[in-house]
């Protein structure tokens, strides 16, 4: 079971946790990213590209599930503005056993970070920037090459 | 032929818009030579353009390189490296 979704609401841990343990699952792993309030960051933007976003992460999804024979796969990712602290994304697997859960989980969230038309606004007083893309989100997406 | 070009992020600032339809002359095949004509639309679109190195693109919502057709494409996107998650 495929689960995606993407929109400016808080993202729901307890939800999305009950769909996933879905019966025959032995193992569920799930990762969440929270904004961090690096050097004064006061909020954060994400602006994606409707509906290629959506498609992305259904494929990655697809890929992960494929790969380790998984039983639910979700990604939750929020657009919009947000603060310190608040979740920014939430990937949340379940599988037989741990082995294939734990590695689909990381699969899934460092693919996103590359994958998917997301772009990140930090704003630090009254100074708004575009994320810049890091070299190290690139070598942790490679390592997933089948 | 008529096409959407859409940008995003700073792309988008840059050019002043989020989405255009434009119709570029015969012979603009690729995702790099319509970068190109873009670039002459505007000295917006000229700036936010310049750095061909910190663009990306997709055609019909696929993921592309520059050198990819545009031939035949209703949708074609713009815009920086991604930075999600």
């Amino acid at each position: 079971m495929i689960r995606v979704l993407v929109n400016a609401e808080p993202i729901d841990i307890a939800t999305e946790m009950a769909a996933i343990e879905t019966g025959g699952a032995g193992a569920v792993a799930t990762f969440s990213g929270l904004v961090r309030a690096d050097d004064g960051v006061g909020m954060l933007e994400l602006e994606h590209y409707p509906g290629a976003t959506e498609a992305a992460l259904v494929t990655l999804a697809e890929t992960a599930v494929a790969r380790w024979s998984l039983l639910a796969a979700t990604i939750v990712h929020r657009v919009g503005v947000m603060r310190p602290g608040e979740r920014i994304v939430f990937v949340g697997v379940s599988a037989p056993h741990r082995a294939a859960a734990l590695e689909a989980c990381a699969f899934l969230i460092d693919r996103l970070k590359t994958d998917a038309p997301f772009w990140k606004r930090e704003t630090r007083g009254s100074d708004a920037r575009w994320v810049e893309p890091r070299g190290s989100d690139d070598a942790a997406a490679a390592r997933w090459q089948a | 032929m008529a096409i959407d070009v859409l940008y995003f992020a700073w792309v988008r600032e840059g050019v002043g818009t989020g989405q255009e339809r434009v119709d570029p002359p015969a012979g603009t095949d690729t995702v790099a030579a319509l970068i190109d004509w873009l670039a002459t639309r505007s000295p917006g679109h000229a700036q936010a353009l310049a750095d061909r190195a910190r663009l990306r693109a997709a055609v019909d919502q696929v993921f592309v390189g520059a050198d990819a057709s545009i031939l035949g494409a209703r949708e074609v996107a713009i815009f920086p490296p991604v930075t999600g998650g």
